[in-house]
C-alpha cells in the first residue's frame, strides 16, 4: 500500500507556550480563588437583597475570623509541605487556659491572655520538635497532639464552660462604627495578622526560606539554610497564632468552651486549600487563605440567606475543596 | 604552568574507612589556580568520598587538606562553603517554585538599607534581581525573564543558574559533581562552555564526570582515582582517551610519567597495548 508511506503532515507547533501561560496563570494561585469569591458574591447578591449589605458582610467576617486566624498558622505549616490537625484542639485548650486563669485563678486578664497564647506556642513547639528532631510525619504528630490537647482541655476544664469573664477577655468582641456598619475589633486583629504574615512570607528572608524548605528541603539545606530551625520556628509561630485565635474565640463567644474547636482543624485546611496554597508545599500565599476562608463564609451565609438547607453548604464546601486540589495538581502539570 | 606552582586546594594522604571498606586509602589531590581539573574513576574508586571530604560532607580519618596555603578542617558542608568552596550538585539543587534571584540568594539574602532592613527585615528584591542579572550576564547565560520560577526553565538553563550561583559565591573553588549527567547533548555543551567561562574568570573548577568526551573537551588536567588513591594526575594532551580509561581500570600504570602495561590482555582490549 502506497498510502501507508505517505509523508506525515508537518507536526503542529508544540502547544508548550500556551500551556505554560495557562499553568502560570493557575499557579499565581490567588487569582482563581479571588475570581470564585467575586462570582459567588455576584450570584448571591442577585439572589437576595439581604446579601450585599454592610452588616451582612461584617457578620460574614466575624464568622470566618476564628477559622481564618487558625488558617494563617495552617498556611505556614502547609507551605513547608506539612499539615496541622491539632490547631482547633490547641486553640480550645488555649481558650480554657485564658478563661480559667482569669476567672478561677484570679490572674490579671492580660497575663491570663499571655499565658493562653504561650501555652498554644508550646504546643506548636512540641509539634515542631517532634517533626524536626524525631523526624515523625507532621500528619501523625499533629494527630497525636490533637488528642492530647483535646483530652487536656476536658481534664483542665472539668467539662465545664467557663463564664463570667472579665471584660478585658472579651474586649475584641466589641464593635466600632465603620461607615454605618458595626465591625468587631477582633475582625481588625485577624485582618492585621493576615497583613503581617503576607509581609513576612513575601518580603523577608525567613519567608523565602519557609517556601524554599517546603519546595525542596534538601537543596535548601545544601545552600546553608538551617531547615530544621526554619521548620521548628514555623510550628512554634503557628502555635502562637492559634493562641490569638483562642483569644478571638473567647471574645466572640464570651465564654471558655471546652467543646469548641473540634471541626476547625479541617475547616482551616479547607480555607488554605481553597485559597490556592499547595498541599505539596512551597507554593501559595496567606492572602489566598483569607480569600479561601471568605469563600467558605460567603457560601455558608449566602446559601443560608437563600434558604438552602445547611447540609448542602457542607456538600458544596466538599466539592470546592476537591476542585481546588485538582486545579493545584493540574497546574503543577508534568513538570515534576 | 609549572608543577612547582602552589596549588589552590590540595590534600595529602586522605583516609576514610566505613567499617571494613576503605573508601580512601591515602589519596592525594591537587588543584591549581585557573584550571579545570577532571576527577575520574570507576564506581567504588573513592571519587565521591574524595569530593565529600573536600566539601566537608565527610570527615576523613587521616590526612590533611590545604586551601590556599592554609590547613583547613571542614566539619560540614557549610564550613567548606564559608571557606569559599562552592559545590554544584548532580541533582539540580534548586527550589523549582522560586525564581532565579531567590534561588541565587537563598541562605544569603540581601536586606534593605535602613529601618526597613534592620527592623522589618525586608528583602532588597530589586538589588537581588540586579545582582542575579549581572551574574547571569557575566557567564553569558541568556534568559528571557529572571522572575519566572526556575521550573519553567530547561534543564540546561537550570544547571546554568546553579553554576552561576556557585560562581557568584565561590571565592576559591567551584566543585561540580556530574553537572551534565541529567542533560541532553546540546545542553551539556552549553554547561561545558559555561564551565570554561567560570575558569576564565579565574576560579579553578573541579569537575567530577563519567563522561570521557566531556572530560577531554573541557579539562586541563585529569585526576585518575583508583582503589581509593590517586593513581595518575595527567595533562589532558599527554594521554589519549583509551589510555586514560586504561589507567582508570588498572590496565595501564603511570610510573615516572610513562605508562606501563600492567595487564596485557586488558590493555590490548582497550587498544593501547602498543604503547
Amino acid at each position: 500500500m502506497t498510502s501507508s508511506i505517505k509523508m506525515a503532515p508537518p507536526a503542529p507547533p508544540p502547544p508548550m507556550a500556551a500551556r505554560t501561560i495557562w499553568r502560570r496563570a493557575l499557579s499565581v494561585s490567588t487569582i482563581g480563588p479571588l475570581a470564585a469569591l467575586v462570582l459567588a458574591c455576584v450570584y448571591f447578591s442577585l439572589q437576595t437583597d439581604r446579601f450585599l449589605t454592610g452588616p451582612n458582610f461584617s457578620l460574614i467576617l466575624q464568622q470566618v475570623m476564628v477559622v481564618g486566624t487558625l488558617a494563617v498558622g495552617q498556611t505556614l505549616v502547609i507551605l513547608t509541605a506539612g499539615i496541622d490537625l491539632s490547631n482547633g484542639a490547641i486553640m480550645a485548650f488555649g481558650s480554657i487556659v485564658m478563661t480559667r486563669f482569669a476567672v478561677d485563678g484570679g490572674v490579671h486578664p492580660l497575663l491570663a491572655i499571655a499565658a493562653g497564647i504561650a501555652v498554644c506556642g508550646l504546643f506548636g513547639a512540641a509539634n515542631g520538635l517532634l517533626v524536626t528532631r524525631v523526624k515523625l510525619p507532621p500528619f501523625i504528630v499533629t494527630l497525636g497532639m490533637l488528642n492530647i490537647a483535646y483530652a487536656l482541655t476536658h481534664v483542665y476544664s472539668d467539662e465545664k464552660t467557663v463564664s463570667k469573664l472579665p471584660p478585658m477577655l472579651t474586649a475584641l468582641g466589641r464593635t466600632f462604627d465603620l461607615g454605618g456598619t458595626r465591625v468587631t475589633y477582633g475582625t481588625v486583629v485577624a485582618l492585621v495578622l493576615f497583613g503581617v504574615f503576607a509581609f513576612v512570607l513575601g518580603q523577608t528572608a525567613w519567608g523565602r526560606r519557609v517556601y524554599a524548605t517546603g519546595n525542596n528541603p534538601e537543596a535548601t539545606r545544601l545552600t546553608g539554610v538551617p531547615t530544621r530551625r526554619v521548620l521548628l520556628a514555623v510550628y512554634t509561630v503557628a502555635g502562637l497564632v492559634y493562641g490569638v485565635a483562642a483569644l478571638l474565640l473567647v471574645a466572640r463567644t464570651g465564654v471558655g468552651d471546652p467543646k469548641a474547636g473540634q471541626t476547625e482543624n479541617l475547616e482551616s485546611i479547607t480555607a488554605v486549600v481553597l485559597g490556592g496554597t499547595s498541599l505539596f508545599g512551597g507554593r501559595g500565599a496567606v492572602l489566598g487563605t483569607l480569600v479561601g476562608a471568605l469563600i467558605v463564609g460567603v457560601f455558608r451565609n449566602g446559601l443560608q440567606l437563600t434558604g438552602v438547607a445547611p447540609i448542602y453548604q457542607i456538600l458544596i464546601t466538599g466539592v470546592l475543596v476537591i476542585l481546588a486540589v485538582a486545579v493545584d495538581r493540574i497546574s503543577r502539570g508534568r513538570n515534576r | 604552568m609549572t608543577g612547582a606552582e602552589e596549588p589552590r586546594l590540595s590534600a595529602r594522604g586522605l583516609v576514610k574507612r566505613y567499617g571494613h571498606v576503605t573508601a580512601l586509602d591515602g589519596a592525594d589531590f591537587d588543584l591549581r589556580a585557573g584550571e579545570v581539573l577532571a576527577v575520574i574513576g570507576d564506581n567504588g574508586a573513592g571519587k565521591s568520598t574524595l569530593i565529600k571530604a573536600l566539601t566537608g560532607a565527610v570527615t576523613p580519618d587521616a590526612g590533611h587538606i590545604v586551601l590556599d596555603g592554609r590547613p583547613v578542617r571542614f566539619r560540614n558542608p557549610l564550613d567548606a562553603r564559608r571557606a569559599g568552596i562552592e559545590t554544584v550538585y548532580q541533582e539540580l539543587a534548586l527550589a523549582p517554585a522560586l525564581d532565579i534571584p531567590t534561588n541565587m540568594f537563598l541562605g544569603r539574602e540581601l536586606r534593605r538599607k535602613g529601618v526597613l532592613g534592620t527592623v522589618f527585615r525586608m528583602l532588597d528584591k530589586p538589588r537581588m534581581r540586579a545582582e542575579a542579572a549581572r551574574n547571569m550576564a557575566e557567564l553569558q547565560i541568556g534568559l528571557r525573564s529572571l522572575t519566572s520560577p526556575v521550573e519553567d526553565l530547561s534543564g540546561g538553563q537550570r544547571q546554568g543558574v546553579a553554576v552561576a550561583r556557585a560562581a557568584a559565591w565561590a571565592r576559591h573553588v567551584v566543585i561540580m559533581d556530574e553537572p551534565t549527567a541529567a542533560l541532553g547533548v546540546r545542553e551539556s555543551a552549553q554547561v561545558l562552555a559555561l564551565i570554561g567561562r567560570v575558569r576564565d574568570r579565574g576560579l579553578p573548577v573541579v569537575l567530577i564526570s563519567h563522561n570521557m568526551p566531556h572530560v577531554f573537551e573541557i579539562a586541563d588536567r585529569i585526576h585518575v582515582q583508583r582503589l581509593g588513591r590517586r593513581v595518575a594526575l595527567v595533562d589532558r594532551d599527554t594521554y589519549s582517551m583509551p589510555e586514560v580509561v586504561a589507567i582508570m581500570t588498572g590496565a595501564l600504570r603511570v610510573e615516572d610519567s610513562t605508562a606501563v602495561v600492567v595487564d596485557e590482555a586488558a590493555a590490548e582490549a582497550a587498544g593501547v597495548a602498543d604503547r
